[in-house]
């Protein structure tokens, strides 16, 4: 991945009060893949243990900005951004930064479920084995099991292969094998969309609860998902004007202000469902 | 609304709702071209299914025939017989077969599977991998005998003899190919959602790969490395200037001897099945079944052992 010279961007709009408890701060002025300009001036903060929606239509970018946060990004050939993207203040695109020790702080949860080919325990055993942990893996894995609320229904077969789950189990799974490791902040890829309602609304319990411990960011088609859970609310849009499809930022703020009183014509009209 | 329903239904209102349905077009008949090209076509492909099995059920059924005869307690522990001798066995060639293709196995089984790695983690159109790509395909279709010319000019003489070691390095040669393609297309199919499951844990490459991908791969692995066992077990051309024959145990006081002429299930099969002697033909046929057996043994243990690493 290339890196330009980091650009002088104007100051992110008023968040609140609590402008220290900003957990991941990113600021994208320009996002590339090769020639195509896939995100513009977007800048969102995340905030400490609060849950942060980024919501909009298909082919906004906001998959794209949610993987710059844990520089997933970097898999893409063809990657390079303008802008920084700063965890606890520190760029993380800086020269120095291995983004593999980036993403043991900033954990993923994807879009489909993901479990490793193995046993249950394995996965969840996975990232403490990466760390070369060295206490009682045993109990941590019984740990992020339960705080993902998966404990009850798989304590007896923990041998048992992580596919063999359904969905929403294997999704919790992934929640868990994230969680074993103490991330500060866990990412989100549209994590409920191959679920059913049932197991979705198991999922958004579930990240209520972990609020508390984590810093949450995720990606949601679904705005009554962003509505029932998020505390901060970005809007994002795509700009086909210069002729490509470029996401951008078109609004921020509480949830509660974005979805009862957007001040954009934007945000208004898709809070609405008036976008064709 | 059922048929019936349907029926009672029409005798109230004085309606026919299977008016202009012609029954009888419903029902299957023998005549109609659609049943008859059916058939036809049906019987056709079982046809051919049954003459592909043909050769192989043939060969088993002589092996057995003729081989199972002589199948014995001593054809395993003793030396080949001189001609006109009866008795004696090819216990000397089961066990230089299987160092031969031990020897064969690790020399190709780590640059082959650490090729596929490489492969598997380049672009598909990186330059030298299609390089790679392309001449372990044309070695796939190597002539077995040019492989033994090889090891011959490059181990033989250079040693100065026949040897297991050359004989190894012959079928190490015919075996690459084959367990490098099947280790890069294996990794490959492991799916890049668990690839970026780990990356996104925080896995370095070197960990993604040996703890999500090569895991996960290894059935495929495993089977191409047993194929190219199987292939290796049963060649002859490129032994018979490499390892030779020995009418002796490939060991002597205890060690086993690399560097001597080496005796092979192959070659032996070959030797005696062109002599005039009943025992030694019988013998080759013996030897023969024996081969397909550990061919298939090693078939088996590969398929259990990748069977028992996916769950």
């Amino acid at each position: 991945m290339k890196r330009e010279p980091d650009f002088q961007y104007p100051q992110p709009p008023a968040s609140g009060p609590a402008g220290d408890s900003v957990v991941i701060d990113c600021h994208i002025a320009e996002l590339y893949y090769n020639t195509f300009k896939a995100v513009r001036d977007t800048a969102i903060p995340v905030h400490s243990n609060k849950i942060t929606a980024l919501i909009g239509p298909s082919g906004c970018g906001k998959s794209t900005v949610l993987r710059c946060f844990n520089r997933m990004n970097d898999l893409v050939r063809g990657f390079r951004f303008r802008g920084h993207v700063r965890f606890r203040g520190m760029d993380i695109y800086g020269a120095t930064i291995d983004p593999v020790a980036v993403r043991r702080y900033i954990g993923m949860v994807f879009q489909q479920p993901n479990p490793f080919a193995t046993s249950i325990y394995n996965n969840v055993a996975f990232g403490l084995r990466l760390n070369k942990y060295r206490g009682d893996l045993r109990a941590r894995v019984e740990e992020a099991l339960k705080r993902a609320a998966l404990w009850d229904e798989v304590k007896d077969k923990l041998r048992d292969s992580g596919l063999s789950l359904s969905g929403g189990q294997q999704q919790r799974l992934c929640i868990a094998r994230a969680v074993a490791t103490e991330p500060e902040v866990l990412l989100m890829d549209e994590p409920c969309s191959a679920l059913d309602p049932i197991a979705t609304r198991h999922i958004e319990d579930l990240m209520k609860e972990l609020k508390r411990r984590y810093t949450i960011a995720i990606v949601t088609h679904n705005l009554q998902q962003a509505r029932r859970i998020a505390d901060k609310t970005a809007f994002l849009y795509v700009d086909t004007s210069a002729g490509g499809r470029t996401g951008y930022l078109v609004e921020y703020g509480d949830s509660h202000q974005i979805f009862n009183n957007p001040r954009e014509k934007y945000t208004q009209d898709y809070i609405r469902g008036e976008f064709s | 609304m059922s048929a019936h329903d349907a029926a009672q239904n029409s005798l109230r209102t004085g309606l026919d709702p299977f008016r202009g349905i012609n029954f009888p077009e419903l029902e299957k008949s023998i005549m109609r071209p659609r049943t008859l090209t059916s058939l036809l076509l049906s019987a056709l492909v079982t046809g051919m299914c049954l003459l592909a099995l043909v050769p192989l059920f043939s060969v088993v059924w002589m092996l057995l025939w003729r081989g199972g005869r002589k199948l014995s307690l001593e054809i395993f522990t003793q030396l080949p017989p001189a001609p006109l001798e009866t008795g004696g066995g090819f216990g000397n060639a089961i066990v230089g077969t299987l160092i031969i293709l031990a020897l064969a196995t690790l020399i190709s089984a780590p640059v082959g599977i650490l090729s596929g790695v490489f492969l598997s983690q380049t672009e598909k159109e990186n330059r030298f991998a299609q390089a790679v790509r392309f001449g372990a395909k044309v070695l796939t279709g190597f002539p077995s005998i040019l492989a033994g010319v090889f090891a011959y000019g490059a181990v033989v003489l250079l040693t100065g003899g026949f040897s297991a070691v050359a004989g190894a390095i012959a079928l190490a040669v015919l075996m690459l190919p084959t367990i490098l393609l099947t280790a890069e297309e294996a990794i490959r199919m492991v799916p890049s959602k668990m690839r970026e499951a780990a990356i996104g844990m925080g896995a370095t490459p070197t960990q993604t790969m040996a703890m999500v991908l090569l895991p996960t791969a290894l059935p495929g692995i495993l089977t191409g490395l047993m194929l190219a066992i199987a292939r290796g077990a049963g060649e002859t051309a490129p032994l018979l200037f490499t390892a030779l024959f020995s009418n002796y145990w490939p060991f002597q006081g205890g060690n086993f001897d690399l560097m001597q002429p080496t005796a092979s299930m192959a070659v032996l099969i070959f030797n005696f099945a062109g002599m005039p002697f009943q025992n030694q033909i019988e013998m080759a046929w013996a030897a023969a079944l024996v081969l397909v057996l550990i061919v298939l043994a090693a078939n088996i243990i590969g398929q259990a052992l990748s069977r028992r690493q996916i769950q």
